[in-house]
Order: C-alpha cells, then structure tokens, then sequence
C-alpha cells in the first residue's frame, strides 16, 4: 500500500530541474500588466490630500487607482471589513496601500509608485502595549477570561509562588517566494486568477466582491506556494484583489508580486505576545493553581486575530493538568502591520507562557525541569489516579440541523476571521478530572511514554550533569541543556472550518485525476493524499495525477491551515475514491456472478473471483458498461463542540505531541551562541509519509528556535519596521542548524478515526524549538544565583545582557 | 533630465552564452542579470526571492562561479558563459546532487532549490569531497525557510559519497 512509503515531495523531480512553476513564472499573454501598490510614509494620521500626476505621467504606466476609483467593494480582510484595499480618509499603519499604480513592467510600477504627493495630518501612532492599554485601543469589547476551578484562592492556598513576565517577539513569515497574483480577464467579465495564496476560496470571494459579480464569475488557480507558514492565509488577498480589478479596468493580464522589502512592511506577521503570570505550588513544584495575562499586538486591522489570540488561551496549559487557572487576554489594536497567521496560530505564544512557568518554578525549586514536568502531565490514558472514574464525555452531535444566527452575508464564511458559528451552546465541558482548562478531556496523552524514550535516547541525564561539571569550572564558554514537550490541538476552532471536498476521476485508461481542497506550500500534502487515492485503488502514486487547487473543482474550501491539511482532504479523497471503487467493485462483480466485497483492488490488479485484470482493464469495462467513473467526495471532523465565548466544550478532535532536548553552547563574553543538538521525538500517529514528516519536524523546530532567537523585529518611534529585509531580519542560515540532529518518530497510531490514523504534523514541531530558548536560559542561569528571566527572542545582544543582569562581568 | 533618462534607457546589445547557447539580446543597461535571464530569455528556474543579495535563491553560475544574479547587472556578463538549474540534468537523467536531493527529502517548497543546486554544483566541481565545514561555507549565502537545511547538508554529503549517508526514500 502506498500510504506509510517515504515518497518524495510530489514535484521534487520539477523543483530540481527548475521547471516547476510557481505564479511568477507562469507565462502570461502578451500585453501583460504589472502592479505596484503606493504606500504610507506615516503610521497614523488623515490623509489631507493625495496628488497622483506625477505618478500618472511616470513612463509606462498606464493607469494609477485611488480608492475612488474601485467600482465595486474597496475590502480585503477576511473577517472584519476593516481592511480597504486602498485607504479612503486616514492611514492605520505605515506601510499601508494608499494607490495602485497599473504599468507595463514591474520596474516601471514600483518607481511611479514613489511619486504619489500625499499630505497628512500626523497624529501619533499607539504602538506599544502600554500605549494601547491607556487609549482602549483594542478589539472586542474588553479581555477574554477562560477559567477553571478559582486559580486567585488556589494560589493564595499554595505553599510557595513565583511571578515573572515574558515579552515574546513576533515572526516575520519569510517564505521564499513573496506574495503573487495573476489576474487574466475572460468573456463575459468572468475572472480567472492565479494566487500564490493557502484560501483559494477566500480568494475567490474578495474577488468576487470587488467585481461586483457572484462567486461563480472568479475561478482561482493555485498550483503551489514557495512557503506560505500562515503568511499567505489572508495576506494574499490585496494583491489578487489588485490584480482583478485592473484587469477588469484594462482587458489585460495583470500581474503583482511584492518585492521583499515591500512584502515585509505591507503584511503581517506572527503576533508579539506580553504574558504576565502567577503560579502557586507545593514543595515538589505540583502546580496548585495559575493565573495569565496575555496582552497580543494584533496590528492595524481585526484580520485573523481573534482566533490567534484564542488559541494561545487554548494552549496556556500545553502538556500540564493545572488544577485551578484563569487565562485572560487582552487583543490590542496598534497602528502596525495588522499580525496574522503564522504557523502554530498563537498556540506558541501561549504554550511559551506555561512552559516559562515551568522552568521558573524549577529554579526556584532547584529540581530537575524534566522531572518538575513529569509531575504536572496530563494523566496517560488508562491511568486512573486519584479522580473519580471517567463519566461517559457527552457525543455532541455532528451536525446542527435548523439551528441557525443571523449571518451577515459579506461575511467571508470561510475565513477563520469569521465570528459566527452554529449552536455554540452544545458545548459542554467533558468529565474525567483529566481535563484542560477549557473543560476537553485529555484522553490521548501520549507524552509520558515519549519523554521516557527520550531521555533515554538523547541521554539527557548523563549530559545534564555534563553540562553542570562544564558550567561549574566557570569558563567564557557555558552550555545550557534542555527539555520541552508539546501537545498541539488540531481542529480548526471556528468548528464549521473543519469540512473539506475532493474531486477524483478515473479515465478508461486507468489513470487517475486527483483534485481536493488543500494547497501545496512545500509540507508535501499533494504527496499524501496521492498516497491515500493510490491505496484506495490500489495502485502506484504515480498513476494519479495531482492537480492545482480549483474553486471550480472543489468549492468552499477552508484555508490550507490548522495543520488540518491531510487529515480533512485525506478523508475526503478516500470517500471519493471509495464511491468509484465501490461502482467498479459492484459492476465487476455482476459481470463475474460474484458480490461487491470479493472484488480486490491491489498491487494494480483488479481481481474478482477467479478473474484478473489490470486496474486499467477494469477501469475500461466499467466505463464500457455505463457506470460512472467520477466522484467528489466530502468530510467533515466528528465530535467538535465548542464555545469560544465562554471558553467550554471541545474545540479539537485530537491532540499531537512531541518533545525535544536541545544543548547550546553560549560565549558569556559576547552573548554569541550555537545549538550543538538536537533530540527529537515526534508523534505523527501512524505516518502517511515518514520521510515528508520527518521533514516537517526538523524544518518546524528550526523555524521556531529562529523564532525564540535570532528573528528580531524591530520598530522605530514612528511606527516604521526597521527590520524589513534579510539583511536586517535573521532567519536561520545552514549553519545555524543543530550539528547533531536526531529526529524519529513517535511510533503509535491516532487513537480517533482519522486517515489511516495519522496525526496532523504541519504546526506542532514549530514548539519544539522552545527546548532551544530554554537550553540558553539555563547556560545564562549558571552566571548567577537569581532566575535568567530571558524574554523572547533570545538574541546574542539579550543574551548578553542578561548575563550582565545576573551580576557576571560587572 | 530627459536626454539623461533617454541614455539610460537605451538599450544595449549583449551576447550571452546560457546554457550552452549563445543568445544576442538588446537590454537596458540598468537590467539585472535574473530579469534578463527570466523574462528574456525564458529560463524561470532561477527565482527571485529578495532582490538585494541576501537570500541566495537567484543563485546561478557565471563562468562556472556562484553568483547573485539579482546583483548583477547583465551587461557586466557581455561574452560570459551563465549556467542555470535547467542545465543540471542531462536530458532525463538527474545529476547525482539533484537525485541526492531527491533522496534525502532536501527539496520541500522548492524556492530554493534551484539556488541550493548551483551552490552545491559550484562547490563539488572544485572540491569532490568538502568537509562538514566547507559545506557551510558554501550554502552560507543560501537561505531555506522550510527544511531546516538538516536534509540539504545530507544531500551533498550522499552526493559527494560521504558519511555513508543513504536514500531516506523506500
């Protein structure tokens, strides 16, 4: 069976050969148009006036666009309606698009769009936390509070506490290619558009909005992303938007692409997060009860950060059974890039909280991390402990039949920006003691069994007292060793995202077309679900052919995101495949005087009874006998019920785990630092692809230790990133890869019924470089007696003043 | 003024040899070699990734030496012999870095991939066996945002028959 091979990525032979084509390097028809968006120079103000002559006369331009000039909807957020494409009156942030300039080459755009005159009156921007807590600048009405038990008295009861604060840096998303649309005009004012883009349907609906046609007039094409990690979940929109309505103004391609220095100031990036906390515990460092308060910069505009803030809530608690917590989150409005997904959707944030929590109490306590841990785990399952048996979880229902809010209907329903949602109130919180603070039992803990393999493969406690001997000879070079688990939730929490449409067909030949939902951006999800279409047939991968994500194939498709990638469009490829299997199977057996069930489809052999055929053969006598070789097929996630209102229910179908050890070594001195290893152990439930996940894994860590180290942004007074190109923002290079580097995977199968019963891999891995963020706060913490306290990221210029704070070198 | 933007506009003829073939073409004399190497003559698996020398993905050879073709001007490589990713496989048949790269999972979004090949290729050519050290050095100006470089760094050291590293792939 194909599922389980390590495959290479489905286009691994184009990438190498240079022919894969990414929607820059579509060709496009003659008389192509390219765009350039003329953007703001302040970060706050009202626009006094906007003069555009000079851009108008600039050679090769053809067209430049005000929002005036937009006929139909001046929109592209995906939640709130608070992102025009083109500002009206004031500017939010700098950086925004005030004009589109349309002309005959990409250089030519980008220099007229540095000739708008445009006057403001300058008002000063809210950009810190502290600035937008006194101007009430923030969305929703006031902080979200998720609370279990009374974490305040619990704390108060406890035997020792600690509190600290954590300032946590955001992520610039960085994915290689920058954003990209293409927008070819057609009869009838039909719009096809290629977007390098994670919502197609997003896509198509903004689209569609600013055309001022029904969705059924835009198609959208994405073949596959250089790199999305969340960064092409909403961003892409203003260029697609961009590209549509000019070509519609013009009858001519339109083509735009963000240089990288304008990709950094327009789009948003990770959320920087402030967690304040409080945690109470007894001498043997058992957690008695947590408080948390999560302050997020969310930007300019409302995007997907309702959502992201929710989710790092939903993470407070990571991989520890807290008794009493109370998590409080405050989603504040600063005139900055509005922040977006980006890859783990605030659930970092939220697990750094915690996993800061516990390694500040470990200090305290002068106890092992891993050990302090080990103490506060979810329960495994099977493992009664002291509670109460397990009641029965109440089954909420998998649909919400005649139950339905009011809906604005410009509201991109597909967008998890979106606020309605079906019949929260069945949301209940689940029984077993062995619950999260959002009341969903934790019945798939699989991180005690994976921290003992662990500690046993990376030797951990050998080269703990290793580093403490180093350490203690007091050298310039420390070392620093250490543990961090992860249990990542999966399931989109706007419960209704989590559905998904696939599209198969098998020609009389015996080859197989496959289209689904999903989009590739390099975690090899084509790969995967070809997999599953070629199991399901029983045949090679190589005989289904995988195609670009359609809106004219699949509809309504939720975002390519919430690592629901394989598990959703899997599910849904199988039925489809299943549906046409299920035809051949009952016509074949007809034909041979046998039932259904005796048909087998294996090793590209269809056999029925005592005959046998290639798959091939089969496909063409079923095509001869009239029966239809085309099926969609659909999916949607059981068991989710959730109110994000009251913070009750179960937003996730299952949890993913992992856990890593990493070791680094610091120069004191300069506060230069290396990671020298890496141990990793993964739970990808039973794997589609080893090789593809193992992948996932070992990019995910790096681009989260990067995160938590070397990635700093930074703004200026006015608002202006000063960190807007690689030179200035840095990601991880070659060299900066764990020179040992030792990944495996978890070997276990999902305990739900999901494809194959594998386990989602795309965010979870990203946590696992915490283990790096906390292996430097451990080197630091040997220059002194106090708690390090490092904040993120860990530069080697924080990483040096922190050991200068703990009293070494002054 | 304007005679000055008319002088800089005024096209320039040039010979290329890519790939092999030789290419006469008339370019502006401000155009970058990756624009020219793209749009005119058709070759997109060069990319373009940040357009200011600092991520390596426009990464091609220039009489045999890496180079930034997003930092260089076309018409410093009059008479000069550029090689590109397309130019790697003889026909059907992969050169051992590119099915290394295949083997070890190294290729994930692919955007920089075809930079990676032509750094990698640059560095075997003269040096069939690079150390650990050497290897970094020479991918040190190429950036990867998926992979973590974990499977890139086994590809050259299968490719170049080192460590006894193997295929992941089965």
């Amino acid at each position: 069976m194909s599922v389980s091979r390590a495959l290479p990525h489905d286009a691994a032979r184009l990438h190498v050969t240079g022919a894969a084509r990414y929607v820059d390097d579509i060709p496009v028809p003659a008389g192509c148009l390219h765009l350039a968006f003329g953007l703001s120079t302040i970060a706050r103000g009202a626009i006094r006036s906007m003069n555009l002559d000079e851009a108008r006369g600039a050679p090769g331009v053809v067209a430049v666009l005000s929002a005036a000039d937009l006929p139909f909807a001046n929109d592209v957020s995906p939640s709130a309606h608070d992102e025009p494409l083109l500002a009206t009156d004031r500017v939010h942030y700098l950086g925004q698009q005030l004009f589109l300039v349309v002309a005959e080459s990409h250089l030519a755009a980008r220099r007229a769009a540095r000739l708008g005159r445009v006057e403001y009156d300058e008002e000063d921007p809210v950009l810190t936390i502290e600035q937008a807590l006194a101007a009430g600048a923030r969305f929703e009405e006031g902080p979200r509070i998720y609370e279990k038990g009374d974490a305040r008295a619990a704390i108060a009861a406890a035997a020792r506490t600690i509190e600290g604060t954590i300032e946590i840096g955001g992520q610039e998303h960085f994915y290689l290619e920058g954003q990209a649309a293409l927008a070819l005009p057609q009869e009838g004012g039909d719009m096809v558009v290629h977007s390098s883009t994670q919502h197609p349907t997003e896509i198509q609906h903004k689209v569609a909005e600013a055309l001022g046609v029904p969705m059924h007039g835009v198609r959208v094409e994405t073949r596959r992303m250089g790199g999305g990690f969340g960064g092409k979940e909403s961003q892409g929109n203003a260029l697609a938007v961009a590209c549509a309505v000019a070509a519609r103004l013009t009858g001519r391609a339109c083509k735009m692409r963000y240089d990288r220095d304008d990709d950094m100031i327009v789009t948003g990036k990770r959320h920087d997060f402030r967690i304040a906390y409080r945690a109470g515990f007894d001498a043997d460092g058992r957690i008695g009860g947590v408080e948390f308060v999560q302050y997020a910069r969310c930007g300019w505009s409302q995007d997907l950060s309702l959502p992201v803030a929710d989710r790092a809530m939903l993470h407070a608690d990571n991989a520890y059974l807290l008794p009493a917590c109370r998590i409080e989150s405050h989603r504040l409005r600063t005139n900055t890039q509005s922040a977006t997904a980006f890859r783990g959707f605030g659930g970092p944030q939220g697990m750094l909280g915690i996993e800061r929590v516990m390694d500040h109490i470990a200090h305290e306590l002068g106890l092992d991390p891993v050990e302090l841990r080990r103490r506060n785990y979810y329960r495994a399952p099977g493992a009664g402990g002291l509670s109460a048996p397990r009641a029965a979880a109440p089954r909420p229902p998998e649909s919400f039949p005649g139950k339905m809010k009011h809906v604005d209907p410009a509201t991109d329903l597909t967008s998890r920006g979106a606020v309605s949602d079906l019949a929260p109130d069945r949301a209940r919180a689940e029984g077993g003691g062995n619950t999260t603070p959002y009341g969903q039992a934790v019945n798939d803990f699989e991180l005690h069994g994976i921290t003992d393999v662990l500690m046993r493969t990376s030797d951990y406690d050998n080269r703990c007292r290793a580093v403490g001997e180093w350490n203690a000879r007091g050298g310039p070079i420390r070392r620093g060793i250490a543990f961090s688990p992860v249990k990542f939730g999966i399931s989109f929490t706007l419960t209704h995202l989590n559905q998904a449409g696939a599209l198969v067909h098998v020609y009389q030949d015996g080859s197989v077309h496959l289209n689904h939902g999903g989009t590739e951006m390099g975690q090899g999800l084509f790969q995967k679900v070809a997999q599953v279409a070629a199991s399901r047939f029983g045949i090679e991968p190589g005989a289904v052919k995988i195609t670009a994500t359609d809106t004219a194939k699949v509809p309504n498709t939720s975002a390519t995101a919430a690592s629901s990638g394989s598990d959703l469009n899997g599910m849904a490829v199988k039925a489809a495949c299943d549906t046409i299997r299920g035809r051949m199977a009952e016509f074949l057996a007809e034909l041979h005087q046998t039932v259904a069930a005796e048909v087998r489809f294996h090793d590209g052999r269809v056999r029925v009874g005592s005959h046998d055929m290639s798959f091939a053969e089969a496909a063409e006598a079923a095509y001869l006998g009239r029966v239809s070789l085309s099926a969609t097929g659909y999916y949607r996630t059981p068991k989710l019920a959730w109110d994000r209102i009251r913070g009750v229910g179960r937003p996730f179908y299952y949890f993913a785990y992992g856990a890593a050890v990493s070791e680094v070594a610091v120069d004191i001195r300069s506060g230069e630092y290396r990671i020298l290893r890496a141990d990793i152990l993964h739970d990808a439930g039973a794997s589609l692809n080893p090789a593809l996940d193992i992948g996932q894994i070992e990019g995910g860590y790096v681009q989260g230790a990067g995160w938590l180290t070397t990635e700093e942004l930074v703004w200026d007074g006015k608002g202006r990133l000063r960190t807007q190109a690689p030179s200035t923002y840095k990601i991880p290079a070659c060299a900066d890869r764990p020179e040992v580097f030792n990944v495996a995977l978890w070997d276990g199968a999902n305990r739900e019924d999901t494809i194959y019963r594998s386990k989602a891999v795309g965010e979870p891995p990203l946590m696992l470089g915490i283990s790096a963020f906390l292996a430097l706060s451990h080197a630091i913490a040997s220059c002194g007696a106090r708690y390090p306290a490092l904040d993120a990221p860990a530069t080697p210029e924080a990483v040096w003043a922190a050991v200068r704070r703990l009293g070494h070198g002054i | 003024m304007i005679e000055a933007v008319k002088s800089r506009s005024r096209k320039r003829l040039i010979t290329l040899t890519v790939n092999g073939e030789e290419h006469e073409i008339a370019i502006r004399p401000n155009a970058m070699l990756v624009d020219v190497v793209r749009d005119q003559i058709g070759l997109t698996g060069t990319k373009s990734g940040c357009s200011s020398g600092s991520c390596g993905a426009c990464t091609l050879l220039i009489d045999g030496r890496p180079m930034l073709a997003c930092s260089t001007l076309a018409v410093e490589c009059d008479g000069k012999a550029i090689r590109t990713v397309e130019d790697l496989a003889d026909g059907e048949r992969l050169s051992p870095i590119q099915e290394a790269f295949l083997d070890q999972g190294a290729v994930q979004c692919g955007f920089c991939t075809p930079g990676m090949l032509m750094s990698v290729t640059a560095l075997i050519a003269s040096n069939p066996k690079p150390s650990h050290q050497e290897i970094k050095k020479a991918l040190e100006g190429n950036l990867c945002r998926c992979t973590g470089y974990n499977a890139i760094f086994n590809a050259v050291l299968q490719a170049t028959g080192q460590d006894g590293i193997k295929p992941i792939m089965f």
